[in-house]
């Protein structure tokens, strides 16, 4: 099984030593304190604790698909929100369609439908009561909008600053279509007061915790696979073709169809993560495909380093920690100190946190 | 995998573009390259005019000219960088070189050393060569790609053919200029190409160095075709071939190097009026 080795292989030994005391804990011991623990013990995980785990985990994924197509491809899209969107959207879809007729208006249509009149569900609305098409959705929506939007942006070879713009147009495009009532994804409130999933009441404290893993399994694997793909052939081409793409073009490689792979895989993540973070924070609206939501993605990467996997993981974790302190404790704020994080970031510490700590290691090692 | 069935999927994959007729290179008239009647021209100004050069299968031939004779553009040209407005550009009797992309004509056999030494930087020197080496080098092909122990002999075979094999798991950013030099002729001949277009190969070399590269490329004429474009006379003469002149993007003069230095017309160009 020579592709089963090369995938265990893939991963150092200490890289699977934490894997498995991650796994033991978002796996086991945190959800079950969150179910099982009166919530007056000390070790009871919170609501509150176990939503914004789940919610950082999902961001941390998306921080890992940012930097399969920046830090290794070289490509920096600042429009990544809107593939996370685009899967929160689809999986709502399947969660608004969930809440039956117990809406205000208890109709067995979305209370936004009622709301502008409408008679039936649009045609596109098809399908989206059964959850295995949901899923289905989320996986090839965002998959075809990249694959299209990447065959033509790579084939034509904008590369640098211009593809980063492009993105943000993208998002900011998609922004003011999914604002628009007539859209049929409700307007600027875009989908909330979700009930069920599969039947189940959604702020059970299982369903939580059940979410809360799939979270936190869904990273790990993330993190498997982007571990198997940056060290296989794949991985050094692609660096190759970040590093010097006439080079790798006149031995062989075709760029568009490396870039256009892992854009598209790097989409394909981020829907995922938008789709298990839904559910999470109860709500997904127009907003989330906003420019600067894009761009705290990069900073999330940049912040944690960029190159490395467990960067990325870091980054958004550290950022958005702070982030839940801050803007509760100087809510005006908090976008100038993104701001500086990101200019003090980029001028010393072009590697992240995780190039920091290396450089102390070194240091520390004669 | 197999080298046959390497040459069968590119072969499968040229056919189905529709640029080959028939499988493998036609050299059935012993050219290996024909350029006839090429024409480039950027906003106005001739960067080729009219060009016409024929290579034969297995020679060595050196370009030399002034700045700006069209040297690097003819590479470009050849490479499918850039795609000339008028004439046509054969590899054997059956390429269009004009309709195939960079990476097609790689695999069609055309390898390229550029003027700068461009090399993979971030990867080590091994690592180089097993990116050049020929190989299924299509996305899907290359995530499940293993280096198998015949790959590992062709690489070890070249670290020491360019006098690597010492640096072999350095970063390709760390070696000097001669040595990236040598690093990229390197990376070329792992592609197994057919033919070779070496853009000022020994620029920044020292002289001992130069003299190994000549010595290489030599040894190389016979099995591959090579077209050298070169600035140092002593190292043209030492590599001994037909020597074309370029002047104005045309064909000044063609021939041994002695007959062609003799000539007034290059003399001219060189000099000044």
């Amino acid at each position: 099984m020579p592709f089963t080795l090369r995938f265990l292989q893939a991963t150092p030994r200490k890289g699977w030593i934490a894997l498995a005391l991650f796994a033991l804990a978002t796996l086991a011991l945190l959800p079950l304190s969150h179910i099982y623990l009166p919530k007056d013990s000390p070790l009871h995980v919170s609501n509150y604790a176990i939503a914004l785990g789940g919610k950082i985990m999902c961001y941390a994924i998306v921080a890992v698909a940012m930097d399969l197509i920046w830090g290794y491809a070289g490509i920096l899209s600042l429009g990544h929100g809107v593939f996370f969107a685009l899967g929160g959207y689809a999986f709502g879809m399947y969660l608004m369609r969930q809440i039956g007729t117990d809406g205000s208006y208890h109709s067995v249509l979305p209370d936004f439908m009622v709301f502008l009149d409408w008679k039936e569900l649009p045609w596109y609305w098809t399908g989206s009561g059964s959850f295995l098409w949901a899923v289905l959705l989320v996986l090839a929506v965002p998959a075809l909008v990249a694959y299209v939007f990447g065959y033509f942006a790579f084939r034509s070879r904008i590369k640098g600053v211009y593809f980063s713009i492009i993105t943000q147009a993208l998002t900011y495009a998609s922004m003011l279509f999914f604002f628009r009532n007539e859209t049929g994804f409700g307007g600027n409130n875009g989908f909330t007061d979700f009930r069920r999933i599969l039947g189940y009441d959604i702020t059970s404290p299982e369903m939580r915790a059940i979410l809360f893993a799939l979270s936190a399994l869904v990273l790990m694997l993330t993190l498997l696979a982007a571990r198997y793909l940056v060290t296989s052939k794949f991985g050094r081409v692609l660096t190759a073709i970040r590093d010097a793409e006439s080079r790798a073009m006149f031995i062989g490689y075709n760029p568009l169809h490396y870039k256009l792979f892992v854009w598209t895989l790097s989409a394909m993540l981020c829907a995922v993560a938008g789709a298990l973070y839904v559910p999470q924070v109860g709500i997904i609206n127009p907003s989330e495909m906003s420019p600067a939501n894009s761009i705290e993605i990069a900073i999330w990467t940049a912040v944690g380093g960029r190159g490395t996997l467990i960067g990325p993981v870091l980054g958004a974790a550290l950022v958005n920690l702070f982030k839940s302190y801050f803007t509760v404790a100087f809510p005006e704020y908090w976008l100038f100190f993104l701001g500086a994080l990101f200019v003090m970031v980029t001028l010393w510490l072009p590697d992240g946190v995780v190039g920091l700590w290396n450089r102390l290691m070194k240091k520390g090692r004669p | 995998m197999s080298v046959a069935s390497n040459q069968a999927a590119e072969w499968d994959d040229a056919m189905s573009a529709g640029h080959l007729l028939r499988p493998g290179l036609d050299l059935s008239h012993k050219v290996i390259l024909y350029l006839d009647d090429i024409s480039v021209s950027f906003d106005g100004f001739k960067a080729l005019n009219k060009l016409s050069l024929a290579i034969d299968a297995g020679e060595l031939r050196c370009i030399i000219g002034p700045n700006g004779a069209g040297k690097t553009t003819l590479m470009d040209v050849i490479t499918g960088k850039t795609r000339p407005d008028s004439g046509t550009c054969f590899f054997g009797q059956t390429l269009d070189l004009t309709r195939l992309s960079e990476p097609e004509i790689a695999h069609a056999g055309i390898g390229r050393k550029f003027q700068k030494p461009t090399v993979f930087e971030n990867h080590s020197v091994f690592e180089n060569l097993e990116l050049a080496m020929k190989a299924d080098k299509r996305a899907f092909s290359s995530l499940f790609a293993r280096l198998d122990g015949e790959g590992r002999d062709k690489i070890a075979d070249t670290l020491k053919l360019i006098h690597l094999d010492a640096e072999s798991e350095r970063l390709a950013g760390l070696l000097s200029h001669g040595q990236k030099q040598w690093l990229e002729i390197g990376m070329l001949l792992m592609q197994e190409p057919r033919l070779l277009l070496l853009d000022e190969p020994v620029a920044g070399m020292t002289d001992d160095e130069t003299e190994r590269t000549g010595e290489l490329f030599k040894s190389l004429a016979g099995k591959h075709s090579l077209v050298v474009v070169e600035h140092d006379m002593a190292f043209i003469e030492q590599l001994g071939g037909k020597v074309t002149v370029l002047h104005e993007g045309s064909v000044l003069a063609e021939g041994g190097l002695a007959a062609v230095q003799a000539d007034s017309r290059v003399i001219e160009v060189y000099l000044g009026r």
